[in-house]
């Protein structure tokens, strides 16, 4: 009961992250309509900056919010000097570029910091257990994740729903031709919202850092994940990107801890040894293939 | 008959766009179909030709139900539509627009080795159904440069390639000047008279002077349900229609006054 | 004469191609022999894509899964005993058909951007398997104890053969599929990548249409897959991976998506540039991916576009 438990609050606080990660990129998508390909690649500068400062400094506490800054900074940077130029272009020509963006990042991290992966440590205040209920403890970064995570969704919901930005966040992603047609400033509103898609990448790369490892390709891994969530969840919707990364966090982590398991005990021999961890591993993807079949648009479908 | 239409309805969210329309269209007649803007006419063409499923109600090409059919289906049975927007394959050149629909009835399309340049039948055919249509000179020309008239006249010739028994008309005259929309008239008369089985129209316009030319009878369409049929004259003494259009609280076509048109009875009367 | 020149351009290629390993030998560069024959395989893979996206103009991000389905189908075949390639590459090219088919059929009730993901997800989920069959490497991959058995005296073992037998499929693939644009087919698929609604308005199933060219794509997608195997004698799932599946996108856009060699320039360039670039440094990805800008910015109809004045 406990493992189960437990698994649900990895699941929860993973999918938190992975929220994180599609809120930037289903924005980016259903707003800009560019398939920004190199948004993984954002998350990787913020975990790597967050190691770099957290080993100069000694402090986590210091190097997620430079990470983050200097995050938003380089996507400010990339929004102004590609991105940009990528409105109205065809999502192939927005795949090859961004395709590019991720080569180029790739190279240009090993090239400043090496080949290998990264050390990024949990705060020492946090490396211990918390204890939820007679029974269960839970490890106290994990819920720190979690924290974050939930008060960052709340304030972007917030943002979304409650200000005037939002409120032209939302019109912008049902009809972006009218949007502009009413005189918003679109090109200032682009680039804020990229930039803010980017920090909010960059601290799910500095807080999974300690968990995951910090390294090239790591951007490419959550990218996939981040394109299964906001396909489920409604290409243009936070609030699709949010029950979608929950979906997906939770299909996925529970899914890697028991399907094996189960699957042995129900059919007991050699084939479900390895159909386990298989099934387990394309779980979120047939979810996704289901999610296209029957609802094409997502659960939450931004779009008009 | 060759089209009945019983009780077909559409509904989208809450608006009724389709309010239980009966229709009896009858072999070999132009049958016009008008109404203000919102009507609901391309719609009620949209599920006529199978581009959308209507919510309920029936419809019989010849008596066979078609209304769960796709739209390739139904061009099978000889039910063709044309686009109120013209919808061509703007990259390719008239000839190969022609060829295309030619080619969708002539055999199969399942051949993988012999060049389709190397069949001359399926360009003559081509050439033949440009010069019906009166664009030979401008088999050549890529569509997107035809002139819109031309494209209106294109769009006319992919769907009589089709060979079709009825021919569903969705604006056919829409962004024409006076000129084009005359020849469009004669092309349209035309045809009726040179088909060699009886063909039957079904014509959406907003231009009323082609209507009272052209058509044979005439349906009303207001808000989704149809207000009267009946022939030319008929329609045009008709009350409840004069009184639809005389009314304030309805939007109508800005520059076209039906209440001047069924006085005066167009610029030509009809037959 | 640019006229001239655009028809005779395939034939000198072709003519270059078959006097490549007389030329390396002559200059005791007997390495380009392999060099090129992967190129050709990697074109035979792409030219397939292409033929999907940009014929069909359905853009596939699961390529992949049948170029290393067609590996895969080989490499087992050979595990339990199978070497003749007269059975294990028909064997291969099928055995991607089938999965086409199967992948084909559901994903194109789709189209666009969920088109592009369900074929993603999909080719992950063959991934994983291929990760998760154990007896067959897993995610080790699996070694082939020698090359398909040609038959007719021929040995696939030699350099030279196996690359003369890969050059003779790419043509003859290249030729197949240049006559089936040209025909009826061809131009179907032409008109739904044109306008598809214009099409089932005149009466064409186009579903069956494209899932036929999805299927064809695979097939030659495995049969470069079984190829690919034999060069290496190796398969692993690294070939099924996503990357890999993206990898043959950027090659059908380098080289000109809708163009009829447009996916062997592309390979051709891809691959001859990260070769060219990983000579001066191992980090090639940078100027690879400036590359690739430029070719967003500067050549964005590829190179066959920039070359030729019109699509095919």
């Amino acid at each position: 009961m406990t493992l189960l438990v437990e698994q649900l609050l990895n699941g929860l606080q993973f999918g938190l992250m992975l929220f994180l990660i599609a809120a930037g990129l289903t924005l980016v998508f259903g707003i800009m309509d560019v398939l920004n390909l190199a948004h993984g690649s954002l998350y990787m500068i913020g975990a790597y900056i967050a190691a770099s400062v957290a080993a100069a400094t000694g402090s986590f506490w210091i190097a997620v919010p430079v990470a983050v800054i200097a995050t938003g900074v380089v996507g400010l940077l990339l929004e102004v000097t590609l991105i940009r130029r990528l409105y109205g272009r065809d999502h192939l020509a927005q795949v090859l570029a961004t395709f590019a963006v991720i080569l180029i990042a790739d190279d240009a991290v090993r090239m400043i910091w090496g080949p290998s992966p990264l050390m990024l440590s949990a705060p020492a205040a946090l490396a211990g257990p918390v204890t939820l209920a007679p029974g269960l403890e839970y490890p106290s970064y994990r819920l720190l994740i979690i924290a974050v995570g939930l008060v960052l969704a709340l304030g972007l919901y917030l943002l979304v729903a409650k200000t005037r930005t939002g409120m032209l966040v939302r019109a912008g992603s049902s009809n972006r031709a009218m949007a502009a047609a009413m005189g918003v400033r679109v090109d200032r509103l682009f680039a804020v919202i990229f930039a803010l898609g980017a920090m909010l990448a960059a601290v799910a790369g500095a807080l999974l850092g300690p968990l995951l490892a910090v390294e090239v390709g790591m951007g490419q891994s959550i990218l996939i994940l981040a394109l299964v969530v906001i396909v489920i969840g409604g290409i243009g919707s936070i609030r699709g990107a949010f029950v979608g990364a929950l979906v997906v966090g939770i299909v996925d982590t529970a899914g890697r801890a028991f399907l094996p398991e189960l699957l042995q005990r129900v059919l007991a021999n050699e084939a479900a040894a390895q159909l386990g961890p298989a099934l387990a591993a394309i779980a979120i993807y047939l979810l996704m293939a289901a999610v296209l079949v029957f609802r094409p648009q997502g659960l939450f479908p931004a779009r008009a | 008959m060759t089209l009945a239409v019983h009780g077909l309805t559409k509904r989208f969210g809450g608006l009724v766009a389709t309010d239980d329309v009966h229709l009896a269209i009858e072999t070999g007649e132009l049958h016009a179909i008008i109404g203000p803007n919102g009507a609901g006419k391309t719609t009620l063409i949209n599920q006529l030709s199978g581009t959308l499923r209507a919510d309920a109600g029936r419809i019989l090409l010849r008596g066979e139900d078609v209304t769960r059919l796709p739209t390739a289906a139904r061009v099978h049975r000889g039910l063709v539509r044309s686009f109120q927007v013209t919808s061509l394959f703007r990259n390719l050149s008239a000839l190969d627009n022609a060829m295309l629909a030619v080619q969708a009835r002539d055999g199969s399309s399942f051949r993988f080795w012999r060049p389709v340049t190397a069949e001359a039948q399926l360009r003559d055919d081509a050439l033949q159904l440009l010069a019906r249509v009166g664009l030979e000179k401008r088999a050549a020309v890529v569509a997107g440069a035809l002139a819109h008239g031309e494209q209106r006249e294109l769009e006319m010739a992919l769907a009589l390639a089709l060979r079709p028994t009825l021919l569903l008309l969705d604006e056919p005259m829409a962004g024409m000047g006076p000129e084009e929309s005359a020849r469009m008239v004669e092309l349209i008369r035309r045809l009726r008279s040179d088909a060699q089985h009886a063909l039957t129209i079904v014509m959406v316009e907003h231009d009323m002077d082609a209507v009272f030319s052209l058509a044979d009878r005439i349906s009303v369409l207001l808000a989704g349900r149809v207000l009267a049929t009946g022939s030319v004259a008929a329609i045009r003494a008709n009350e409840d229609v004069r009184r639809a259009y005389l009314g304030t609280e309805l939007s109508s076509e800005p520059t076209v006054d039906f209440a001047a048109h069924l006085e005066a009875g167009g610029a030509h009367g009809a037959a | 004469m640019q006229r001239h020149l655009q028809r005779l351009l395939p034939w000198l290629l072709l003519a270059a191609a078959v006097a490549l390993p007389w030329i390396a030998g002559a200059l005791d560069q007997g390495y380009y022999v392999g060099f090129v024959r992967r190129l050709m395989i990697y074109a035979l893979a792409a030219t397939a894509l292409n033929f999907v996206m940009g014929h069909a103009g359905l853009v596939s991000l699961g390529h992949a899964a049948f170029f290393g389905a067609g590996a895969y189908t080989v490499a087992i075949a050979m595990a339990h005993g199978v070497t003749s390639a007269w059975i294990a590459w028909p064997l291969a090219a099928g055995a991607a058909a089938l999965l086409a088919l199967a992948i084909g059929a559901l994903s194109l009730r789709t189209r666009g951007v969920y088109f592009i993901m369900i074929t993603l997800a999909f080719a992950q989920m063959v991934y994983y398997v291929a990760v998760g069959l154990k007896q067959y490497g897993g995610e080790d991959g699996i070694s082939l104890p020698q090359r398909s058995a040609l038959g007719f005296g021929l040995d696939a073992a030699d350099e030279l053969t196996l690359y003369y037998v890969v050059l003779a499929l790419l043509a003859a693939t290249l030729l197949l599929l240049n006559r089936m644009m040209d025909a009826r087919f061809g131009r179907v698929l032409l008109g739904i990548r044109e306008n598809e609604a214009r099409m089932q308005a005149l009466g064409y199933a186009t579903y069956r249409y494209q899932l036929l060219a999805f299927v064809i794509a695979g097939a030659a997608a495995g049969l470069a897959g079984a190829l690919f195997a034999n060069h290496n004698t190796f398969v692993s799932p690294a070939a099924l991976h996503w990357t890999q599946s993206a990898t043959f996108v950027v090659m059908v856009l380098v080289g000109g998506i809708g163009y009829r060699y447009g996916g062997v320039l592309g390979a051709f360039a891809l691959l001859l540039l990260e070769e060219v670039l990983a000579a001066y440094t191992d980090h090639w990805h940078l100027p690879l991916g400036l590359v690739l800008l430029a070719v967003v910015f500067l050549a964005p109809r590829g190179l066959a576009g920039t070359l030729a004045r019109r699509p095919s």
